[in-house]
Formats: structure tokens, C-alpha cells, sequence
């Protein structure tokens, strides 16, 4: 008896983690998909009337707004971050005495809860109070900034605010990159004269592919599952010019009680992360088995 | 190490070109330094001014008066709605939900970590990979069902059921922590341990969580910070009286009623920042470790 228990006490300790997985994430992800093709309004309904969730969703004007949103956001705020995080790694790794501190400086953001960026960018981007006002005040009566309350402008907002929180991280993902990189090669490149410039762009940025790919999924990840920053910078305004998929989802859900509405769009969210993640899951896995 | 200065120096007329282009270097670093810092000064010095000051003066003066009253009033007097007790109760609900949920994340993912890692049976790497999977799904994908379920479980609304949902999808990372930790311990050291006698759990205690401090290090502090910044699962299901700071700041922000008090929001908004910014300037070194072993997995 006590053997047998031995023997299977790693599965029994394991069990109730598995278990909870399994019903909480892969139950209710099957829950919801079954939900949304029902005609569930306030409450949910269990008959499958097919794709109607989808139908509606796509003819939808405000999902339609809130796709558009999220490819406009999730691109620039990708290669924004991408761009300006390898900048600020390459010059960090010119042996910079005090890379420590502005090490510290450049990731803390990353450390905030997006609640609080978004507070922060909202008062300093305030079209009566901010920004704006500040660059009048130097005598520039006619400069105006009022991306935030501007429908054609607001997500271009939301994208300052999304790269200043996690560019710092793409950088720190980089730098440990750079640092990997074999110096034997690299002595060997200044040996023979080669410039600078010429050894990143021609053996360490070519080398860190996989790190590249890394932040990819990472900020991919985070643009689909954007919402708090939406909510404290625009609220999803003005009107729903800021919508993402993910605040869409939010107010079928909790405030316009359209369940039908709600699961299908969270569906249509997962969807979106699959089609990045499992590309990149499966090349990992392939990787590992050659 | 790489290890490249910005051109070799050869002759006088290389290193003007040198002492040019290293000043270029720190300029740019020093711009990148204010855009990063901007918005922490501007926060902290809107919160020190009156709002008269603010509406008369710039942006990124200092205050030419410190005031702590918006200070006193985000914290105990602005209104989140119909409430106006400011963020203290808020606070203190995100203290009471971080804790226990961070600890008993923390320790199902150890010991989720110790199976998968070192006892592994048939099926092991796909229940890892299953609640690994679980780690990338956008949440808004359960908040329906969840929500349903804390229902029947007569905890919606409240504090506990917050914390059991923070639990449950916490663990995939917490176990993806501790099992990438405890793959690289040689197996020979449970198997050695198994001769002389020692059982699951006396290995695991004995053996494996003296050796576990660094991995529990970097656990805690991602658990925490996701757990204290999460505003998504707290807007879903807490209720008025039980929600976490995130969504009290939020609410003091949006709210509609009254002037609006800049200097209150900033102050409330960098008290809701500060537990996070405090762990990330004492242990930064291994809240950048849980961000990066979050994201390139081994």
C-alpha cells in the first residue's frame, strides 16, 4: 500500500493543478465557444443556432472599428517598440559607465500597472493643461496636441503611451541578446577592420534572430490584450474610436449585456492569438526535436 | 561580451572623430532618459501643486508650493463613485488579495515545478504543455464562464473569489517558472536520495527548496506585480466595497462628479504604483529575470 502511494504520489500532487487547468481553461474556453453560436442575449442560452454571433459581429460598425484599431495599434506599437528598443540597446552597449541607472530608468514603466500609464498620459497629453498648452506657452499660440479627444488621432495616443511602458523591456530582451553573442567573432571582425556599424548590422542583429521573434510574440501578446490602458487613456473614446477587440468584449459582457455578442468577439480575440502563437510554438518545438 | 567602442582610434584626427561621436552617444541616452522620466516628474510635481497652480502654470514647472493635500485627499477622501473615502480601503483590498494569492500560487507552482522537473510519468510533458498553453490565452475568453462560476460558488463579488481567480491562472507561470528552475538539477540527486530512503516530500523539503530561493525570488515578485496591476479580472468581479486599487483609480480618474482635481489623480495614481516601483528598485534584478523567463521559454 505504501509503495503503491509512493509510486503515485507525484500524479496525486499534480492532479488538482491539472484538473483546475483543464476545467478553468480549457472548459470555459469550450463553454464560451459553445455559447457564442446561440442566440444568448442577457443570459446564456445553450442552443446552437450556428454562426449568427459572427454574422452580427462582423456587420457590426464598432467591431469593425475596433479590428481596424488593433491592427493600427498592435503594428506601430510592435515596430515602434521593436525599433526604438534596439536603438537604446545598441547605444547602451558601448560600455556606458553608468549603464546601470539608465538601465533602471529606461525599464521601470514596465512595472506599472497600465491603469497608471494610461492615468499619467492622459494629464500630460490633456489638450487644455498638457502638452499642449506647455508648447503655447513658449510662444507657439497656434501648436495644437489633442490626439486623446481627437476620434482620428485617440489610438495614435494610445500607442505613445503603450510604447513608453514596454520598449524598455524590448530593450533589456536585446541587450541580453547582444551580450550573448560569441565575442571571438566579433575581435575577429575589429581585427580586420571592419566598422562598427558593419559588425552589428552584419553579424550581431542577424544573430539574434530568435530574440527578435521573441519580442514579436511578447508585444503581440500584449497589443491583443490591450485594455486597461484604453480604459484609464480614452475609456474607449471619443465614442468608440479607441475600441480594441479586447474593451469591445468588455462592454457586450458587463454593461450592454449581450452575451452572444461577448464570447463570440472573445473568441474571435483568441483566434487572433493563435494564429501568432501557434507558428511560434511549433517552430520552438521543432527546433528542439532536430 | 561584446565588447566595441564606436570606431578604433587611430591618430589625432580618429579620436575628435571619437570624443564627437561618444557625446552624440550620452546625448542620446540622455534623451531617451527624460522620455522615460517624464511622465514619473510630471506626476510627482502636479501631485505637490495647488489647483490653481495648475491651471496657471506649465506642465513640467515645479511647484512653486508644496502642497500634500491632494495627497491626503487621494488617500483618504477622493470619490470613487458615490464613495469618497479616497484609495485607502482599496489599497488595503489589493494588500489582503496579493498576499495570500501570491503565496499559494508560489507554492503550486513548486511543487508542479518538482513533478514535471524530476518525477516525470507518462503524460507529464503534456499536462506542462497544457497549462502552459493555458499561460497565452486571452482571459477575456473565461471572464464569462468564471464569472457564471464564481456565481455558484457564492464568492462573486467578493475578496476570495478574486483570489481563487488570480490562483488558478497564475499557475501556469508559476509552475513554467519552477520547472525550468529545477530541469537543470541532475536527476542523479533524487534518485540517490530515493536509495537512502527519502520520499517525495522529504526530497522536495530537504533537497530541493533550500536550493529554490532565487527561483521563489523572481515567482513572488512576477506573481505580485501581475497580481497588484491587474485590472481586467478586478473590474469583472469585484464589487463595490471589494475592489482592487487598480479599478478605485480608475474609478477617481473617470469620475464625473465635481472639479476636476488633477493633483488628486496623480497622487492617487502614484500610490497605486508605488508597492510595484518599490519591489522593481529593490529586487530589479529579478523582476527583469521573471519578465525574461516569461517570455523566451527553455
Amino acid at each position: 500500500m505504501t509503495e503503491w502511494l509512493e509510486r503515485h504520489i507525484p500524479k496525486m500532487v499534480l492532479a488538482p493543478s491539472f484538473i483546475a487547468i483543464l476545467v478553468f481553461v480549457y472548459g470555459f474556453i469550450a463553454w464560451t465557444a459553445w455559447v457564442s453560436l446561440t442566440r444568448s442575449r442577457l443570459l446564456p442560452k445553450y442552443e446552437i443556432e450556428g454562426i449568427i454571433q459572427y454574422e452580427r459581429l462582423f456587420a457590426s460598425p464598432r467591431f469593425d472599428t475596433a479590428m481596424m484599431n488593433l491592427f493600427i495599434f498592435g503594428t506601430l506599437f510592435i515596430i515602434i517598440s521593436m525599433v526604438l528598443g534596439l536603438l537604446i540597446a545598441i547605444l547602451l552597449d558601448q560600455k556606458i559607465r553608468t549603464e546601470g541607472v539608465l538601465r533602471t530608468i529606461y525599464l521601470y514603466p514596465m512595472a506599472l500597472s497600465m491603469i497608471v500609464t494610461g492615468t499619467a498620459w492622459k494629464w500630460i497629453m490633456n489638450p487644455g493643461l498638457g502638452i499642449e498648452k506647455m508648447v503655447r506657452d513658449w510662444g507657439f499660440e497656434n501648436f495644437s496636441f489633442d490626439w486623446v479627444i481627437d476620434p482620428d488621432m485617440a489610438i495614435y495616443a494610445v500607442v505613445i503611451a503603450g510604447v513608453w511602458q514596454a520598449s524598455g523591456f524590448v530593450m533589456a530582451l536585446f541587450l541580453a541578446g547582444l551580450r550573448s553573442v560569441d565575442g571571438e567573432i566579433i575581435k575577429a571582425a575589429q581585427v580586420d577592420g571592419i566598422p562598427s556599424w558593419r559588425i552589428y548590422s552584419a553579424i550581431i542583429i542577424p544573430s539574434m534572430a530568435p530574440i527578435f521573434l521573441s519580442a514579436f510574440i511578447v508585444l503581440a501578446h500584449l497589443a491583443i490584450k490591450s485594455f486597461d490602458l484604453v480604459i484609464a487613456l480614452t475609456g474607449g473614446g471619443p465614442g468608440y474610436a479607441t475600441d480594441l477587440p479586447a474593451t469591445y468584449m468588455y462592454a457586450m459582457a458587463f454593461s450592454r449585456g449581450d452575451i452572444g455578442q461577448a464570447a463570440s468577439s472573445a473568441m474571435v480575440m483568441m483566434a487572433v492569438v493563435f494564429a501568432i502563437i501557434v507558428p511560434y510554438l511549433y517552430s520552438e518545438l521543432r527546433v528542439k526535436h532536430d | 561580451m561584446t565588447d566595441i567602442s564606436l570606431s578604433p582610434a587611430h591618430g589625432p584626427s580618429r579620436n575628435w572623430g571619437k570624443i564627437a561621436l561618444r557625446w552624440l552617444l550620452f546625448t542620446l541616452l540622455g534623451i531617451f532618459a527624460l522620455f522615460y522620466l517624464m511622465p514619473l516628474f510630471v506626476m510627482v510635481t502636479t501631485s505637490l501643486k495647488s489647483l490653481e497652480e495648475i491651471r496657471t502654470g506649465s506642465l513640467v514647472a515645479f511647484p512653486r508650493e508644496v502642497t500634500f493635500e491632494a495627497w491626503r485627499t487621494a488617500w483618504s477622501g477622493a470619490c470613487t463613485g458615490i464613495q469618497c473615502e479616497g484609495l485607502r480601503p482599496y489599497f488595503w483590498n489589493s494588500v489582503i488579495l496579493a498576499i495570500p494569492a501570491v503565496a499559494i500560487s508560489t507554492i503550486l507552482g513548486a511543487i508542479n515545478g518538482y513533478v514535471i522537473a524530476q518525477w516525470k510519468f507518462k503524460g507529464a510533458n503534456l499536462i506542462f504543455s497544457l497549462m502552459l498553453f493555458g499561460c497565452f490565452i486571452p482571459f477575456q475568453v473565461v471572464l464569462l464562464p468564471m464569472a457564471r462560476m464564481l456565481g455558484m460558488m457564492g464568492i462573486a463579488g467578493t475578496i476570495p473569489g478574486l483570489i481563487f481567480v488570480h490562483v488558478i491562472y497564475g499557475i501556469g507561470f508559476t509552475t513554467l517558472f519552477f520547472r525550468n528552475y529545477y530541469v537543470s538539477i541532475p536527476q542523479e540527486l533524487v534518485k540517490a536520495a530515493k536509495v537512502d530512503g527519502a520520499g517525495f516530500f522529504r526530497i522536495f523539503w530537504s533537497i530541493f527548496l533550500p536550493l529554490s530561493l532565487p527561483i521563489i525570488v523572481v515567482t513572488v515578485i512576477w506573481q505580485f506585480t501581475q497580481i497588484w496591476n491587474d485590472f481586467l479580472f478586478g473590474v469583472s468581479f469585484s464589487q463595490a466595497g471589494t475592489q482592487p486599487v487598480t479599478v478605485a483609480l480608475n474609478n477617481i480618474v473617470n469620475s464625473t462628479t465635481g472639479v476636476k482635481e488633477y493633483n488628486v489623480d496623480m497622487a492617487a495614481a502614484i500610490i497605486a504604483a508605488l508597492p510595484t516601483l518599490l519591489v522593481y528598485v529593490v529586487a530589479g534584478k529579478y523582476f527583469i529575470r521573471g519578465l525574461t523567463a516569461g517570455s523566451v521559454k527553455g
